[in-house]
Parts: C-alpha cells; sequence; structure tokens
C-alpha cells in the first residue's frame, strides 16, 4: 500500500467510524452540530492568558470519546498533519511578550509562554470538538443538519463535494504518483521540473472526475437537498444533551473550576 | 420512448460531434450504440440526460429534455457509468441504493424495500452494508447497476458496463443485463456483449447514424463494421 493509498483508507476509516454504534452516535446530527459550534465558539472566548480556565474544557471532548468508543489516539494520529500548523500559532509569542506573569518555583514563565500555550490548547481542544462530530456522525447528515440551520444550500454542497472530491484527487495523485515512479525509478519524490505539469494534470484529471463524480449525483435526483441523509429524529434525549452541554460549557467559561479545585488544596 | 429530432451538437471550438441525428426508440427496446472512439456514443447520452444540450429536439416518453424539465426526465432514465468509482460515492452500498430513491422523495420503508428487491433479484444481499472501497471492481460494477435499478427507471442507459471486467464477472453482467426488461441503451466496444444484450444496433461514425437495425445483421457485417474501424464480434471471426 503506497502513502496515497493509505490516505485514502484513512478518509474511508471516516466513513466506518460515522456508521459505528454507540451513545454519540445515536444522538441527532444538529444535536451534535450546535453543541459543537457552540464548544468552539466558548473554547476561542477564553483569554489569552487564561490558561487555567481553559485546561477543563478538555473534559467535554475526552467524555465523548469515551462514550463514542472512538480512540482518542486515532483522532492525534489522523490529525497529525494539521497539528503541528495549529501548534505553530502562537509559537513567536514568548519572543514579543516577555512579561513574566507567575513563577513556578524559581523559574518566572512569561505571557508569552502562556498564551502560547493557551492558543495551542484552543487549536488542539477544537480539532477535537470537529473531529469528534466528523467520526460520530455521517458527512451528509451533518450537511442536513447545516441546511436545517439554513445555511446557504450552496455553501453547503461546496462542503459536501469538498468532502467528496479529496477523495477522488487523492486516487488521482495515487495513480500518478505510481505511473510517474515507475518511469523514474530510484527517484525520490517529484522533480522540481516535473511539479508544474504534474499538478496541472492532477487538477485536470480531478475536474474530469469530479464532474462525472457530480453529474452521477444529479442524474440521481440530487438537488442541494439531504433527504437521503441518514436522520434521527430530535428527540427529549438530544434536547437534554445538548442542554447540558451548554450548560457545561457556560459554567466552564464563567466559572474556574481549575482555580477552585486549586484554591481547596493551596490557601 | 425516445427520440432524437434533427440532433445535432458541436463543442465550443467548433467540432461538430453530432450531426442532424433522428432516430427512435420504443419501449422496452434493446439498443446497442456503436462505433470508433470518438464517434459520439457518449455525447449521444449526455445530450439525452441533458448533461450537454444541443439543437434539434430530443423526447423522452414525450417530454423535451430541457433545462425545465431535467427532473422529470431524469426520473426517467438511469444511468450506469463506465467508471463505477464515479458512480458510487456514498460510504456502503446500501447508502448508494437508498440515494436516489430517497432523493425522489419516496418514503424510506419504501426505499428500503426497493433495495431488498433488487439485491435479492441480482443475488447481491451480501454486498448491502459492506463499503463501496473494499469491494472487488467486479461486485462494484454489480452494485452501480442495482443503484439505477433501485431508482425504477423507465430506461436503462449504460455506457461500457463490461469494460475491465474479468471474463465472470464480464458473464454475470451480461446475464443481468439480459434480465432486465427496461427500455435499454448500451455503448460498448464489446460487440460480443452487444450481440448477447441488445436486439438493435445503432452505429455511428463522426456524428452520423451509419446503419440501423437488427444486431443480427450489422454485427455480422464484416465490410460495414470494418468501414467503420470496428471488426467483427469474437464469435464470428474465422
Amino acid at each position: 500500500m503506497n502513502k496515497m493509498e493509505k490516505a485514502l483508507s484513512e478518509l474511508a476509516q471516516m466513513d466506518e467510524f460515522a456508521v459505528q454504534a454507540s451513545p454519540v452516535h445515536d444522538l441527532n446530527a444538529g444535536a451534535k452540530l450546535l453543541s459543537t459550534v457552540a464548544y468552539i465558539l466558548i473554547v476561542m472566548s477564553f483569554d489569552k492568558y487564561d490558561l487555567s480556565g481553559l485546561v477543563p474544557m478538555v473534559l467535554w471532548p475526552v467524555f465523548l470519546f469515551q462514550l463514542s468508543g472512538i480512540p482518542v489516539r486515532t483522532c492525534f494520529y489522523k490529525l497529525r498533519i494539521v497539528l503541528p500548523l495549529v501548534m505553530a500559532v502562537g509559537l513567536f509569542n514568548p519572543f514579543f511578550d516577555r512579561d513574566i506573569l507567575l513563577n513556578i518555583g524559581n523559574i518566572g514563565v512569561s505571557g508569552g509562554v502562556i498564551s502560547m500555550i493557551t492558543l495551542m490548547l484552543k487549536g488542539v481542544f477544537c480539532l477535537m470538538a470537529s473531529f469528534l462530530l466528523v467520526a460520530t456522525t455521517p458527512f451528509d447528515s451533518i450537511c442536513a443538519a447545516l441546511r436545517r440551520i439554513h445555511v446557504p444550500a450552496t455553501l453547503v454542497t461546496l462542503l459536501l463535494l469538498t468532502y467528496r472530491y479529496v477523495g477522488v484527487m487523492t486516487e488521482e495523485l495515487a495513480v500518478m504518483t505510481d505511473a510517474y515512479h515507475l518511469r523514474a525509478p530510484g527517484q525520490k519524490g517529484i522533480h522540481v521540473s516535473a511539479w508544474g505539469s504534474f499538478l496541472g494534470q492532477l487538477l485536470l484529471r480531478s475536474m474530469d472526475r469530479a464532474q462525472e463524480l457530480y453529474a452521477s449525483m444529479l442524474l440521481r435526483g440530487y438537488h442541494q437537498h439531504f433527504h437521503y441523509a441518514p436522520s434521527k429524529p430530535f428527540r427529549v434525549r438530544d434536547a437534554v444533551y445538548l442542554l447540558l452541554s451548554l450548560l457545561f460549557f457556560l459554567l466552564m467559561r464563567y466559572c474556574n473550576v481549575a482555580e477552585l479545585i486549586g484554591g481547596l488544596f493551596v490557601r | 420512448m425516445i427520440r432524437f429530432q434533427n440532433v445535432s451538437f458541436e463543442y465550443e471550438h467548433g467540432t461538430r460531434v453530432i450531426d442532424n441525428m433522428s432516430f427512435t426508440i420504443g419501449d422496452g427496446e434493446a439498443v446497442g450504440l456503436i462505433g470508433a472512439n470518438g464517434a459520439g456514443k457518449s455525447t449521444i447520452m449526455k445530450l439525452l440526460l441533458g448533461l450537454v444540450s444541443g439543437e434539434g429536439k430530443i423526447l423522452v416518453d414525450d417530454i423535451e429534455v430541457s433545462s425545465s424539465n431535467l427532473g422529470k426526465v431524469r426520473e426517467k432514465l438511469g444511468f450506469v457509468l463506465q467508471n463505477s468509482d464515479n458512480q458510487m460515492f456514498m460510504p456502503t452500498v446500501y447508502e448508494d441504493m437508498m440515494f436516489a430513491p430517497l432523493n425522489y422523495m419516496v418514503s424510506r420503508e419504501d426505499a428500503e424495500k426497493r433495495v431488498d428487491e433488487v439485491l435479492d433479484r441480482l443475488g447481491l444481499q451480501y454486498l448491502k452494508h459492506k463499503y463501496n472501497h473494499k469491494i472487488s471492481g467486479g461486485e462494484k460494477r454489480m452494485a452501480a447497476i442495482a443503484t439505477i435499478l433501485a431508482m425504477e427507471p423507465e430506461a436503462i442507459l449504460m455506457d461500457e458496463p463490461t469494460s475491465a471486467l474479468d471474463p465472470y464477472n464480464r458473464r454475470v453482467v451480461i446475464n443481468t443485463i439480459r434480465d432486465l426488461s427496461q427500455t435499454k441503451i448500451i455503448t460498448s466496444h464489446d460487440l460480443d456483449m452487444i450481440m448477447d444484450t441488445c436486439d438493435r444496433v445503432i452505429l455511428i461514425n463522426e456524428g452520423k447514424i451509419v446503419a440501423d437495425g437488427k444486431a443480427g445483421t450489422i454485427l455480422r457485417d464484416k465490410e460495414l463494421l470494418e468501414g467503420n474501424h470496428m471488426e467483427l464480434p469474437l464469435r464470428f471471426q474465422k
């Protein structure tokens, strides 16, 4: 299995996760979508120095990982390409913000270090929440939920097609990479002189396939509605889940639990 | 059922692919569209499905293929693509089969019944909950046909349905096509398959109909076929 085939198989694995059975999978897609959006908004709203307030927010994704049976390790493995980018955010903060905010023993910790860690954690938490949503909900159901909350049809279709076309593009890339290496034995990667034509060809081939795929959707009645998406009705437990999630987020946002617990031990 | 009246089509750069073509296909007919590469077979399919538009008139069950009628026309026509990977875009075979009926507002219960009926008929029940990326090429082709049958279309269009299949799977697909009662239009270079599945053949060259008649007659005409960059089906070659 080459790199591209591995990537394809990883993509397909997300679809497999999404149809597993667990209390989280069984929730209504809309409830999960709204709670995820609320979680991301609340996480992003924490002050850049409010590290102690932010940390307990990890409890929500951890709880859902446990409940859904999706391994946390898989989440970090699948996000390995994006995580360094998220980690890179705020990397330069320690150089610009040197005011010492707290001391750990004899070591002073600057505001830049704290804000860097806060930013990194925010990114990681948001990625975890998004991953959980996609891993526990079929993508078409997420699109249907987006339409139900009146996100424009064009935007939702764009999202759906991007999700579908990533696979198509990766497949084309796999075929082209194999064809290249068969005629360039012993060469590592793709020579810089071929990058332009390689990317051009990849784009053209992907467009051809994407067009055919979209035609296939249209010919089977797709008209930017998601009647076909597996849907679970919004039940009392979905409302309870949504309400409890929102209460938890607000509690964590306005009441620094870490400080309260710490206060019990440190006078 | 299907009527082409003086249909022409040319690409933006001026290449005329279909040139004043007229033909009629009746209910329940099985028609093979044959011709060399670039003869215009795929364009005929695209015109019929409203994926491209040209001059002239195309009617499906007396409904004109036009932008305002596309929904009605497409509900009557099921199209099996040459590349099943592009056809099977949902995660599992079951979800793919449910896609069209649910889009056409069939209730979930009825759609599920249809799916089970089709899978039983084709002997594919074992594929129902399989992931599309985990099934073989032959299974995928059969599943692609199943997704179209679940639509319950009045006519089935197939683009090279036996390409890239091994002999066993090719035979399975041929037998399946032969058993379908709907109107069938099949484009292929596999003339043995056309002989097995179609009663009528339309031979096309450079966007024009060169011959239209019984499959048994046209597919035995060596001179006609070779004059149009084709050759006799293997079974008729000595």
